[in-house]
């Protein structure tokens, strides 16, 4: 992969023939000590200490053939992914609410929105189920672990969408919002017409990101007897007493289907580069902190540490405009504390913002672009004064 | 407010959440060691041991914590004979937090790679310039950075590690919080909404400091550039 290849050159040369050497040297160690560690797996698996032989097939045929299947894993699978479909349009849902709630003018909508959110964001998910499950059973409605399944990722999950909206507003170039009140829009009107919108694409690949945990959390709805994948393949295994194989034929139907997902929220980013002017780029970690100290996207600055000319000094704009925490209105001020004076505009140089973001222009026009920006760009002494 | 003591009194509720701070605490001592490790091994020159540890990582992204409890106890426990200790409930702990600390050493290696790409370039050429070998520019020049850089997603991963210490409930560790507010909700049926709120404001009493004094940390260590 590409980022691979440029985060291991960071750190150490193209070696030379003694390094190669010695490279394919720790390379067959490696190898080594991985075949081994397999070998020590298998053997356990093969003669545990006082139990059964973990590999013998006939503990291994009642948990992969056609009955198996038919009648626990896709019945199961079906429920896991019944309840993350019901949970992740639910949590679309909350999440535009109550993202748009904290980024209104309203300081009643604002403080409300808020304390839901970060409240839904700090309790344990596992907690809401076990809540909701017993509350739905003793108010006797029907099915009550799949409303609690749902109702429990809901609240979990809306919160962190929330946040998604929130980062997106937040990222977007203090220009958008500037221009649409220059044309007359209200705050309220801007931010809906035109911020939201362009956060919405922004955060859409971070949010197939939270469509993974989703699919991950349904499995919580074991504990509290919802017949997912995982219970499943729980009740099967203690049909046939072989409750270790059936887990593993589960593990990777959970992992094929996360996995898959996952490869879609790398794809989707640069699609929807093409749609904002914020950041699309999924978080390595999705935010789940409460009070969480804004989410940096940490890709996105090094790649714009990567594209720099000289190599480094990239951000010039505080942390405190980019990520769920970020905020809008101060923008000002901060950037007078980092060094720019709006009332001296002659003698500063003025900072620029999210150079990451590059529109897409047909390539006959790409050079002289360029040669603009480098004249604007100035050289070194921008980068001193830019801090 | 009688309802409120007369729960607090019949159940050990600050135990239970005891047993919770524990099981972060080491589990996040032994996902932080295991996570350097793989992290070393995600930027080493040596590609058998960088392909593990992406399959290390990619493995436990993908996969449900809930499915590894169980497994830790099903499957480790039950058929492979796995045990720490011969008493039962010091048994079920361990390997909660063998499980635990597995999972979150991914999201760990994860968190300290997202800092280490906050390192310009420059360090890590300047390092190679003055004749650094890999192991020597990485602890002394890249790491310390990356780490500094890092305390904002690794507290996000340490604070998501405190709420999943709840699953523990699925490897079978009866006196942490979610097992007991089950049990409390069973026998007190009326009260449900006040036992929730108790344990919902004891998580929320628990993780407000961890996210201020992560905000505070990643602020104050954070390198200007």
């Amino acid at each position: 992969m590409n980022s691979d290849t440029q985060q291991t050159s960071l750190l150490f040369d193209a070696p030379g023939p003694k390094g190669r050497r010695k490279i394919f040297f720790i390379n067959i160690v490696g190898a080594l000590v991985i075949a081994g560690l397999i070998v020590m797996m298998l053997m356990r698996l093969h003669n545990p200490p006082g139990g059964d032989n973990q590999l013998d097939w006939e503990l291994w045929r009642p948990a992969l053939d056609g009955e198996a299947w038919t009648d626990f894993y896709l019945p199961g699978l079906w429920m896991t992914i019944k309840a993350s479909i019901v949970a992740v349009v639910g949590s679309v849902v909350f999440g535009l609410v109550f993202g748009i709630g904290r980024l209104l003018p309203n300081v009643f909508l604002k403080a409300v929105s808020g304390v839901i959110v970060e409240f839904c964001r700090a309790v344990p998910v596992l907690m809401m189920m076990i809540f909701f499950w017993r509350f739905f059973a003793f108010a006797g409605i029907e099915s009550a672990s799949y409303w609690a399944v749902v109702l429990g990722l809901i609240l979990y999950n809306g919160s962190v969408v929330a946040e998604l909206v929130r980062s997106g507003v937040g990222n977007l170039p203090g220009g958008q919002r500037e221009a649409s009140v220059a044309l007359g829009l209200t705050q309220t009107q801007s931010l809906m017409t035109i911020e939201v919108p362009q956060a919405i694409y922004a955060m859409l690949p971070a949010a197939v990101t939270q469509l993974v945990v989703v699919l991950k959390d349904t499995a919580l709805g074991s504990i509290i007897m919802y017949t997912d994948l995982l219970q499943e393949s729980r009740r099967l295994g203690s049909m046939y007493f072989n409750i270790l194989q059936t887990l593993v034929v589960a593990a990777v139907v959970y992992f094929v289907v996360c996995w898959l997902l996952s490869r879609l929220a790398e794809w989707l980013p640069e699609r929807m580069q093409k749609r904002t002017a914020a950041f699309a780029e999924p978080d390595p970690v999705a935010p789940i902190a409460i009070l969480d100290p804004s989410n940096v996207n940490q890709m996105a600055v090094a790649k714009e540490v990567g594209e720099k000319r000289y190599g480094g000094a990239a951000r010039r704009y505080h942390v405190r405009h980019r990520g769920s925490n970020a905020t809008i209105r101060g923008w000002r001020l901060d950037r007078y504390r980092q060094g720019y004076d709006v009332s001296q505009p002659d003698s500063q140089v003025e900072p620029q913002q999210f150079e990451i973001i590059r529109f897409e222009l047909p390539d006959f026009i790409k050079p002289k672009v360029d040669a603009n920006r480098n004249r604007d760009d100035g050289g070194d002494g921008e980068d001193v004064k830019g801090r | 407010m009688s309802e409120f003591l007369q729960l607090m009194g019949e159940y050990d509720v600050l135990g239970a959440f005891l047993v919770n701070i524990e099981l972060t605490a080491w589990s996040a001592l032994f996902s932080l060691l295991l996570g350097v490790l793989l992290l070393m091994m995600r930027i080493s020159p040596v590609s058998s041991l960088r392909g593990l540890s992406r399959v290390y990582v990619e493995f436990f992204k993908n996969m449900p914590l809930t499915i590894i409890m169980v497994f830790m106890v099903l499957g480790a426990f039950a058929q492979l004979k796995l045990t720490f200790s011969d008493t039962f409930a010091k048994n079920f702990f361990w390997l909660a937090v063998t499980g635990l600390s597995l999972y979150t050493a991914a999201f760990v290696c994860e968190s300290l790679r997202s800092g280490i790409n906050t390192v310009p370039l420059g360090q890590a050429e300047a390092s190679r310039a003055l004749g650094l070998s890999f192991m020597q520019s990485a602890s002394q020049i890249i790491l310390p950075q990356a780490f500094r850089g890092s305390v904002a997603p690794l507290g996000n991963t340490f604070i998501a590690l405190l709420k999943n210490s709840t699953v523990a409930a699925a490897a079978s560790v009866a006196t942490e919080t979610s097992s007991l507010m089950s049990t409390m909700i069973e026998y007190h049926a009326n009260s449900i909404l006040l036992i929730f709120a108790i344990f919902a404001f004891g998580y929320v009493i628990l993780i407000i400091p961890i996210g201020i004094l992560t905000t505070m940390l990643s602020n104050k260590l954070a390198v200007r550039r």
